[in-house]
Parts: structure tokens; sequence; C-alpha cells
């Protein structure tokens, strides 16, 4: 059995399920470029993204997913869990070879694991919603550096457009390295080159700090403490809903 | 602004606001529509979390905590020697859009003591929240608190700019409401709460007509009740939940567990730990009532003035009524499904879609979400029947139910259990102060 090697984007996986069906040849892993094959062995095939094959294996996945469904194999392949590629393969060959919706049957671990990823995936877009902090620069930009654990910023950008129409912000992926930026009108994506943040915590540095960020970081630390109930204390809680990896990008965890 | 005197009043007013324990931002969908700032999300976010597990969601403020009440159980009452302060309109404007600019928060939740006049407090309210609104076109979330004995009219421009109204009860009966706070009374706050009913279905029913018509707190009213500072039962407490979430159509009812922040007080029992428990107890019946389509007396009996403190109310039932169990998940209804002790309403809803494309197993069950360790004594699949206990009496069960989980409660080391052992009518408590 081969191994399908792809260059890492959904397209690409896209293609590799076209491929496979069109070479009559199913692979049984799918891995992305760079990966050392588990077996030398292994017969390796290149394939290369194509974004009309990619489009009608899309299409012909919609045709067959219900309307709350439909960007379920986008979301699981965003967790870039390993071999969650050849489980969204084996997804689709199911969904395609089967005349009733199975998108439902929990019953089989592929789907099952497929519905818990994108869960997974779009918790984590909703913790991108929540604990987003921006800081605003000295030229106005709001800007916040962070590390999401999927690659979740396309998920987002759709609600920080809406909600910050009228400002200009700025949100980067720390760890991928590539961030999102809304100019007030489209949103544009851009690698950053400049020193003036903390790559680590995504703090920016003070010559570059808005002059009223730091008045408002302070206020908003001061609000944080005292509108905690002291009797109440319940550490194991917070860290349940707001796990320690987000603590550092915080203002009021600062 | 000032900065130094409008971060000392911020301190002041959020330690001041603390006490309200509603922050939801959800039910709400607010597109931002003027190209101003902000939106809401029906689903709410909550956008951080304070060292006691409770969520930030929106900017909890108070206008003033200058109050002409002297309610018993409450920190603001003007009997109290505190620092005070009132925020200026603008002051609670600014800090909104600074803090919500930043995503720091949701929106605003706006309260307030009552200053001169329940009607004069009630129009600088509603002042901020029409500034947000016209005048910085700010479309987050506002939750704003109504001022029992406000006028009808104002009560109404609140409606208008507001996502959320809420007029809080706080002591579920009446007799023992005019023990602590004299001045206030039932109908007080009953007119309120049924004129924002009112409101609120005139403004949905009108927009099924009319798209553009105004909203009217589009996110529905909520309200608080204080848990442990009188001595009503649970039983009674769930009684009036179920009536108001029925013939008030309330969204939400908070309960807050008395934290005894007037101690010198005779007419407070004395107690040291709020009643973490009890609380999370009764937050617990009451998503029985609202989420797995429980009735209040399926929950507690006639029998049974209080909520069982060693397991949760849905196991509490489970118990009490053996003879429904066990239920064979790949035939009974959902209903029936949503009662075994360990499913929750997504495993429920996911049992059901699974079971149409194949028999489920107790493998499958697990897959899905479901809690074995706790339902497997209650459900039984098509395989050989492997942990049926429902022949054992109750009390074996829930001792067996009990060794098997290391609880919540005994983790956070709270020890809450013997509330009620201690409760004291108040002239008795006179010799326990100090």
């Amino acid at each position: 059995m081969p191994i399908f090697v792809y260059d890492n984007t959904f397209e690409g996986l896209l293609t590799c399920i076209f491929e496979a069906y069109s070479r009559k040849q199913f692979p049984n892993t799918i891995q992305p470029e760079g990966k050392q094959p588990e077996n030398l062995f292994d017969d390796t095939i290149k394939i290369k993204s194509d974004s009309e094959k990619a489009s009608r294996v899309w299409k012909g996945i919609q045709n067959k997913l219900s309307a709350k469904n439909k960007q379920l194999p986008y979301h699981a392949f965003l967790s870039e869990e390993e071999e969650i590629e050849i489980k969204i393969l084996r997804f689709a060959r199911r969904l395609f070879s089967e005349k009733e919706n199975i998108e439902t049957d929990f019953g089989d671990p592929d789907i099952m694991e497929i519905v818990q990823t994108s869960r997974k995936v779009k918790k984590e877009a909703m913790r991108m919603m929540q604990f987003v902090r921006f800081q605003q620069t000295k030229d106005g930009l709001y800007f916040c550096g962070i590390e999401p654990q999927y690659d979740v910023l396309p998920l987002v950008i759709n609600h920080f457009q809406n909600r910050f129409a009228d400002q200009n912000w700025l949100l980067y992926d720390l760890h991928r390295n590539y961030g999102a930026f809304w100019n007030k009108k489209t949103v544009e994506e851009v690698v950053l080159t400049s020193r003036e943040m903390n790559r680590n915590t995504g703090q920016v540095s003070e010559n570059v700090l808005n002059e009223s960020d730091a008045f408002y970081q302070t206020l908003w630390k001061s609000y944080f403490e005292n509108i905690n109930i002291k009797e109440r204390k319940n550490l194991r809680l917070q860290r349940q809903h707001m796990p320690r990896r987000f603590w550092k990008y915080l203002t009021e965890k600062q | 602004m000032s900065k130094d005197r409008v971060q000392q009043k911020l301190t002041i007013l959020a330690d001041a606001a603390k006490y309200d324990v509603s922050c939801a931002s959800s039910g709400s969908n607010r597109p931002n529509a003027s190209k101003g700032i902000g939106s809401s999300v029906s689903c709410g976010i909550c956008h951080s979390f304070t060292e006691d597990g409770r969520c930030v969601s929106l900017f909890k403020i108070l206008m003033t905590n200058y109050c002409i009440y002297d309610c018993a159980y409450c920190i603001n009452r003007r009997s109290n020697d505190r620092p005070r302060a009132t925020f200026t309109v603008d002051e609670i404007v600014q800090l909104t859009i600074g803090f919500y600019r930043r995503n720091y928060i949701e929106g605003l939740f706006l309260s307030s003591g009552v200053i001169k006049s329940p009607d004069y407090t009630m129009e600088r309210m509603v002042q901020v929240v029409r500034k947000l609104r016209l005048e910085e076109k700010f479309n987050g979330y506002i939750h704003m608190k109504t001022i029992p004995g406000a006028s009808e009219e104002l009560v109404s421009q609140a409606g208008l700019f507001a996502d959320r109204l809420s007029v809080n009860i706080e002591i579920p009966t009446e007799p023992n409401l005019k023990k602590l706070a004299p001045e206030k009374n039932f109908p007080g706050i009953m007119t309120p709460m049924e004129q924002i009913r009112n409101s609120i279905l005139t403004s949905k029913e009108e927009r099924r007509k009319y798209r553009k018509a105004p909203t009217f707190a589009p996110a529905g009213q909520s309200t608080q009740l204080i848990v442990g500072a009188t001595p009503e039962t649970d039983r009674q407490i769930i009684l009036l939940s179920s009536k108001l979430y029925q013939t008030q159509k309330l969204k939400r009812v908070y309960y807050s567990g008395y934290l005894p922040v007037n101690d010198y007080d005779k007419r407070l029992p004395a107690i040291d730990k709020p009643p973490l428990v009890r609380e999370n107890r009764l937050y617990q019946s009451d998503w029985l009532m609202r989420f797995y389509r429980f009735r209040a007396e399926e929950i507690l009996s006639d029998d049974q003035p209080f909520l069982d403190l060693e397991v949760d109310p849905k196991l509490g039932y489970a118990l009490r009524n053996l003879h429904l169990y066990p239920i064979d998940v790949n035939t009974a209804d959902y209903e029936m499904i949503l009662r075994i002790p360990g499913v929750g309403v997504q495993s429920a809803q996911r049992i059901i879609q699974a079971r149409r494309h194949r028999k489920l197993t107790f493998y499958h069950l697990k897959k899905i979400g479901v809690v074995l360790k706790r339902a497997k004594y209650f459900i039984k699949t098509n395989e050989l029947p492997a942990a049926l206990r429902s022949d054992l009496p109750p009390e074996n069960l829930k001792r067996m139910l009990l060794a098997g989980s290391t609880s919540k409660r005994k983790k956070a080391q709270d020890t809450q259990l013997s509330l009620f052992a201690n409760y004291q009518p108040a002239l008795a408590t006179l010799q326990l102060q100090h």
C-alpha cells in the first residue's frame, strides 16, 4: 500500500482524496512533506496540490453533509493532529459510498474522532475569542500575539472583523508565525519581522505602546482583582475554564 | 478623566458589584450593523476567570455604592461605614469602550445603589446606556439592573437599549424579605418584572409582523436569589424558580450562596463560609428543569425539603425511582435517556442519532462521551447484563457510586455539608456572636 505525501494544505489533502479515487489506489497513510516515512521501503507518491481537483472533492463532500456539519472535515484538518489526514479520507469514503447520511454514525470510530477533533478545534477558536487581549500601539494599531494549540486563526477572523470593524487590528500566531491584519476594509495575511514585541508572550515593547494603553491595563488589572470574591477561592475551577497556557498572554495575569 | 481618581472609584465600585452573580452575555444576536464597535453573539463569551472560578464576561460595575436603603444582607447598606464613590456617565462610557476595544470584555453590566430616589438613579443609568448605543454606536452586550420602584417609562427606555434586564428578588419569601429589607416589598419587585415580561412578549410579537420593529431586552430577563441568608428550604426555592420560568418567562434564575458580609446583624445566620455545595446543587436542579425536562416536583418531593448534598439531584432522582431503570439506550425515548445519570444533553442527542445506524454497546457509549462510571448502573444495551445493579437497595447503590468517585467537593475541601445543622433562628444566634 502506498503512502501519499502532500504539501500540508487542506487543498493538498483534498487533491489526495481525488487522486486516490482516480488511481483506484487508496493509501494507508497520508503524510505532510518533510516527515520521515516510517518504513524505508514504503512506496511514496508525491501528490501535487490542484485547486480544480480539490474543489471537485470539496463539492462532493458538501453535497453529502448536512447544513450544520459542512465544515466538519476542514475543522478536523486544522487540528494538525497526526493521522488526521487518513481519517478524513476514510470519512470521505464512507460519505461517498453510502446513500444515507452517515455523519451521525458515532459508532464508527473514524466519524466519532472527526467529530470530536473538530469540536476541539472549534473550542480552541472560542478560546481565541475569549483570551485575545489587544494592546494599542502608538500608531493606533490594536495588536495581539498569541499561540493557539491548533491553527484556528482562519476561524476567528470573521468574528474580530465584525466586532472591531472601526479599528486597525493585528492578530498574530506566534507559534505558526503568521498573522491577520485588518485595515478597516480587508484582512491581509502578514508575517512579522519586527523586534518590537516579545516573541514569547506577545507583549509589545514599551517604546511603541500607546500611553493610554498602560492606563487601561492598570485599570483592568485592578478591576480583575476587585471583582474576585476571596471567600469563594477556587483555583482549580479557574484553571479549568482558563488553562494556564494562556496566562502569559493575558493582561490581567501579567 | 483624572487617572488616579478613576482608578480609586473603579476599585470601590467593582468591589461593591462583585456580589451580583449574573455575568451571562448570551441570548442576544446584535450584529455590528452600524459599522461602529461591537457585536453580540448568541452563545456569549467569557473573557476571563477570577480566582474564585467565576467568569468575567461583562464589565460589572455599580454606578454608585451610595444607597438610601438598609438591607441586612447587602454590603452597600447605608449603615455600613465603607468608602463610597459615584461614577459619572462619561466615565462609565469611556471605561466600557476602552475595555471593549482591547477585547477584555463582552459588554457592560450596570447596576447601582439607590441615590435620592429610584427614578433619579434609574434615569442616570439609562443615560449611560443611551450614550453607549446612540453616541458611541456600541453594539456589545448590555445587562442592566432595574431599580425596584423605578417608573414604567424609565424601564421601557432601558429595555430599548439593553440586551438583558434584571430585577433581583434576593430573598425568596416575602415575610423574610420584610424582615431583612423593611424598605422593600414583593410588589415593588414583581411589578417591574411583569412589565418587562409583557414588553418582551409584545416586542417579539411585533417583530414577527415588522422585521424592523425595535427590540426590547432581546436576551430576556433574569433574577437572583440569595441562598442561606434566610431559612427557606430548597424545595421552596426550586418551586419559586420553576414558577418564575413558567409565568414570568425568565431566562435565568441565579443563586447566590449567602456570604456573611454584615456579620454584626443579628437577623442573619452566623456562618463562616458561603454554602457553596448547596448553591451548586441548586444550579444542577435548575439545569434539570431547563435542559433535562424535569419538573420541580420531581426533583424534590413533598417530604424532602432539602437537596442531598452528597449526590447530584439527577442521581438522587434515579436512586429514588429505581423502578424506572435500567433504561435501554437502544430503544428508550429521549426524555428517558436524559434521565440516566452520567448522560448529558449532548450525549443523549448523540445516542438518539447514532442508534439509527447501529445498535450501541458500552464501548460506543464511552466513545460518545457517556460517563459510564455512573451510567453503568442505570442502563442496558443488547449486550450481556454486565453491571446491572438496580436490584440493589438504593442506599447500597449510593454508597458504591460515592466510593467510585472522588467528588469535586472533597477536592475543593468544602465543608458546607453541615450548614443547616448549624442553622439557628435569628434570636438564638445571639450567643454565637462575639
